[in-house]
């Protein structure tokens, strides 16, 4: 399953999400399997989640069913169970393999109020000019130091589309969008940590705190582009043999 | 006037505080109305974190209840943690509610549900926040009615400065005339401004307004009477009772939140009231009647409240759940009902006599089998006479016994330290009941893994019990208690490794006493607290027992009372107490009779099985006992469905 991460509901912890994806399975008589023994558990296969705080269109999980279901019935009914800002965006049958090795990378869209597309530009310029850019971030056990620059596949910076051009208002305050793509790597390299290195190459530092939405994920093709995770089990959907063949 | 949401405001501070989930709403089942469209608008407060108030039953009741009436809106605010409220103060953002983000001093009504007294600090945050005027009196026609309900309200009187008004009793019928009072009063243009709502509010007899009574103080400190200062307003107020469970069974859309929560479950009061006469609770003293729900009411409501939550357990609330009159039947029936589906099922609050193993073993048949809980709450037999809590060590033992010998390996007992006539040698007794509990769990299942955990309250004297006239234990003596106690449980080695000793000091009991048998006086203490950087006293690392102790001697000292006058003091029968004039229905004599009797160590039976013992209950309020068994069953018998409580035509077997 694809699923979203919207606007306030951008505040759910992983934690949050899980509980809510399981309680709506339930309510919407999904016929889920569980673990055995003394405390069973849903069988849901989570990959890696969107940070506390961090939107997203392209969450993915696999869930294990004990019967049969139609996929997109499964989609509709799940969708209305789930509160609205986590939206269920599509569900295949899987076709065997393993979800998580289908993903590789992220592509990140951060909307930076306040900051100017120029100034971005300038700040992506020099982090992409550069080699190694070691970031710190605080964590429960201390501040923890990651390089972000082997990570970053692409980096660009462009102008949020205002409405305020269109009815020709200039006082439209600016506001830069960084686009990237980004390495799943260990440690993690997350979008806060990408700006914490523009404030180290360029000194940008956002006057608000910016708002990070993860548009895709999937494995890197040789244009720097997103191969959609679900290829495969589409392509099993429509011709069975399809898995043999490849 | 529209009033506008402040998300916008609020949105950039999130990022920057802990858990901002609990700030945005969205929860499941939540509702959210038209402002313009709404005669008459409800704020409503749990004061304490969000995972604390959000799964209050009593909250969840009242919001549904309101909601469901087309020209009334209510919503929910909690106390904001001190990160947010340091960022709400420097940007200017005020206490919201979560489900439309509207400034509460826009309502017409502001609700605050009391369980604990420790909860009163968090009000007045929440009332600044606002922009509210802490004091009554100081407050406009502009500003919200203030209303105190809650356990906590049968003694609003430490905060009586800061409400305009507070309901005693089930909310259910008395949130429904209050509102109607309050738009009837807006429609005719707000006749005689806010003393005269307020005023029809107490000539209802159910609504205490605490400004339209006067107090008198005797010179020793003691009160001399407590008097209404004007026409219309009755010299006693009474509580309010919901008769027919069956007749409003909410919450039918339970909130699903978000967050994280303290109770993770979807849970239905089966009954309401308790009658066994443990003479420390104040919940089963100001409750009464019994009122049972039906087994086909219940099972109703656990169906619907399923499919609206998706819950994977169903708690079974009350004071006492296993003794509903047909528990045997609502358990099997619900795990007949749920087998396949990862539902499990809770009973709370279990007596030991009541409870057997087959009804433990239907509990966990679909679930995860958790430990097991009771409460002796007294370590001697003699005690446990004092507060009528009549559970036999010897039954105590067969129960775990066989709980042990059916595969549970856990027991959890619960206990209170600081009881009226305790002695040393009273609470050593818990470490021999614990001891013999490891030995008989040992015995029976032939297995070293048992495990035992006491639990230990500190015991605070409250209004409307047999325990209101009792000195409360001096911290220092409940802490001597405890650690005597711990090192009974380490004196044997080999027992004492699978005993779990939990417990916290005496210190946060004392001022719990003093809020919970306080008078007026005791809120210029609050307010001190609060200006002082006092906020949400019912957690360990924010409660401050030098912050309390000093601000009680700086504002009680000039008046000629103290912190041990209002907790440590035995009264005697015939002081005037605080309370007094509001009437939970139980007769003071009676009252003062069952404090004889427990000072004599005489039991008292409970009057479902036995006959009438007089508290004065059902007389002074035109109630009854309302319970079962009525004979009927839970119907489908047959599970529901595979994997999940609910059945989905859409995705079974394609």
């Amino acid at each position: 399953m694809r699923y979203a991460k919207r606007g306030r509901l951008r505040f759910t912890s992983h934690r949050d999400v899980a509980r809510t994806f399981e309680r709506a399975l339930r309510r919407a008589g999904a016929p889920m399997a569980y673990s055995q023994g003394f405390s069973p558990h849903p069988k849901i296969s989570w990959v890696g989640a969107a940070p506390t705080g961090v939107a997203s269109e392209a969450e993915y999980v696999e869930v294990s069913v004990v019967d049969a279901v139609d996929p997109e019935a499964l989609r509709v009914a799940l969708d209305d169970a789930m509160p609205p800002g986590l939206d269920v965006l599509e569900v295949v049958q899987a076709a065997g393999g393993n979800l998580t090795e289908r993903i590789e990378a992220s592509r990140w869209s951060v909307e930076l109020p306040g900051v100017s597309a120029e100034d971005l530009r300038d700040a992506v310029e020099r982090l992409l000019a550069t080699e190694s850019v070691e970031v710190e971030r605080a964590t429960k056990d201390g501040k923890r130091v990651l390089d972000v620059r082997p990570a970053v596949v692409w980096a660009r910076a462009r102008e949020r589309a205002s409405d305020a051009e269109h009815e020709g208002v200039a006082s439209s305050p600016p506001c830069g969008i960084l686009d990237a793509v980004v390495r799943q790597t260990t440690p993690a390299v997350r979008p806060d940590d990408v700006l914490s290195a523009l404030r180290v190459v360029a000194g940008l530092v956002p006057p608000v705190p910016a708002k990070a939405t993860r548009m895709a994920q999937g494995r890197l093709d040789d244009e720097g582009g997103l191969i959609d995770p679900f290829a495969l089990d589409r392509a099993v959907e429509q011709d069975p043999g399809a898995v043999e063949r490849r | 006037m529209t009033v506008e949401s402040v998300f916008p405001r609020l949105e950039p501070l999130l990022p920057r505080v802990s858990k901002p989930v609990q700030y945005v709403g969205g929860e499941l089942n939540a509702t959210l109305k038209d402002w313009d469209g709404a005669s008459v608008r409800w704020a409503l407060m749990y004061p304490d974190a969000y995972e604390v108030g959000l799964p209050n039953q009593g909250v969840m009741i009242l919001y549904e209840v309101l909601n469901e009436l087309e020209d009334v809106l209510a919503e929910r605010t909690y106390a904001v943690w001190p990160d947010l409220e340091a960022l709400m103060r420097e940007h200017d953002v005020p206490q919201f509610t979560v489900d439309g983000h509207r400034p509460v001093g826009a309502f017409d009504l502001f609700g605050l549900s009391f369980a604990t007294e420790l909860g009163y600090t968090n009000m007045l945050t929440a009332l600044d926040l606002a922009g509210i005027p802490l004091h009554a009196a100081d407050r406009t026609e502009d500003h919200p009615i203030v209303v105190a309900g809650g356990h906590a309200a049968f003694n609003p009187e430490p905060i009586a400065d800061f409400v305009d008004c507070a309901v005693l009793g089930d909310g259910e019928e008395a949130v429904l005339e209050i509102t109607d009072i309050v738009r009837q009063w807006k429609a005719e243009g707000r006749p005689g401004g806010r003393d005269e709502v307020l005023t029809r509010l107490a000539e209802t007899g159910g609504v205490y307004v605490p400004r339209f009574y006067d107090v008198e103080y005797l010179p020793d400190g003691r009160i001399q009477r407590v008097v209404p200062n004007r026409e219309r307003v009755p010299y006693r107020v009474f509580k309010r009772t919901t008769m027919d469970l069956d007749a409003w069974p909410y919450p039918k859309q339970p909130l699903v939140p978000l967050a994280e929560s303290v109770h993770e479950r979807m849970s239905v009061e089966i009954f309401r009231g308790c009658t066994r006469g443990c003479r420390f609770c104040q919940a089963g003293m100001i409750t009464r009647p019994v009122r049972e729900r039906s087994i086909e009411g219940i099972g109703a409501m656990v169906q619907r409240g399923l499919e609206a939550t998706g819950f994977e357990e169903v708690g079974l609330l009350s004071l006492s759940s296993a003794d509903h009159s047909e528990i045997a039947e609502i358990t099997k029936g619900l795990a007949d009902r749920y087998e396949g589906t990862n539902t499990g099922l809770s009973l709370p609050s279990t007596r030991v006599d009541a409870f057997n193993v087959d009804l433990a073993n239907e509990l966990s048949r679909n679930g995860r089998r958790s430990g097991l809980t009771f409460a002796p709450e007294g370590g001697s037999e003699r005690l446990r006479r004092v507060i009528n809590k009549m559970v036999s060590e010897e039954d105590l033992i067969r129960t775990v016994s066989a709980a042990f010998s059916n595969g549970w390996r856990q027991v959890k007992l619960y206990f209170m330290c600081g009881l009226p006539t305790e002695t040393d040698d009273d609470v050593l007794q818990i470490a021999e009941m614990a001891k013999n509990v490891i030995r008989a769990g040992r015995e029976v299942s032939g297995r070293k893994d048992i495990r035992c955990t006491i639990s230990i309250g500190g015991f605070v004297p409250k209004p409307h019990t047999p325990f209101q006239w009792a000195a409360q234990c001096a911290p220092d003596v409940v802490d001597d208690r405890l650690r005597k106690l711990r090192e009974a449980v380490n004196s044997d080695r080999s027992l004492g490794r699978s005993i779990g000793m939990r417990y916290h000091d005496g210190k946060p009991s004392l001022i719990e006493g003093l809020l919970s048998r306080g008078d007026r006086r005791i809120g210029r203490v609050i307010e001190r607290v609060w200006r002082d950087g006092g906020r949400f006293d019912g957690w360990s690392e924010h409660f401050s027992y030098d912050r309390w102790v000093g601000s009680a001697a700086a504002e009680l000292e000039p008046l000629g009372v103290d912190l041990a006058w209002y907790t440590t003091r035995e009264r005697e029968e015939l002081e005037v107490l605080p309370w007094d004039h509001l009437d939970s229905g139980l007769d003071k004599e009676w009252l003062w009779a069952d404090w004889q009797d427990a000072t004599d160590e005489r039991e008292q039976d409970d009057c479902r099985w036995t006959p009438c013992f007089d508290c004065g209950v059902c007389p002074a309020m035109g109630t009854d006992i309302e319970v079962g068994p009525s004979g009927k069953t839970l119907l489908p018998i047959t599970p529901v469905g595979k994997g999940s409580p609910v059945r989905n035509s859409a995705l079974s077997g394609t």
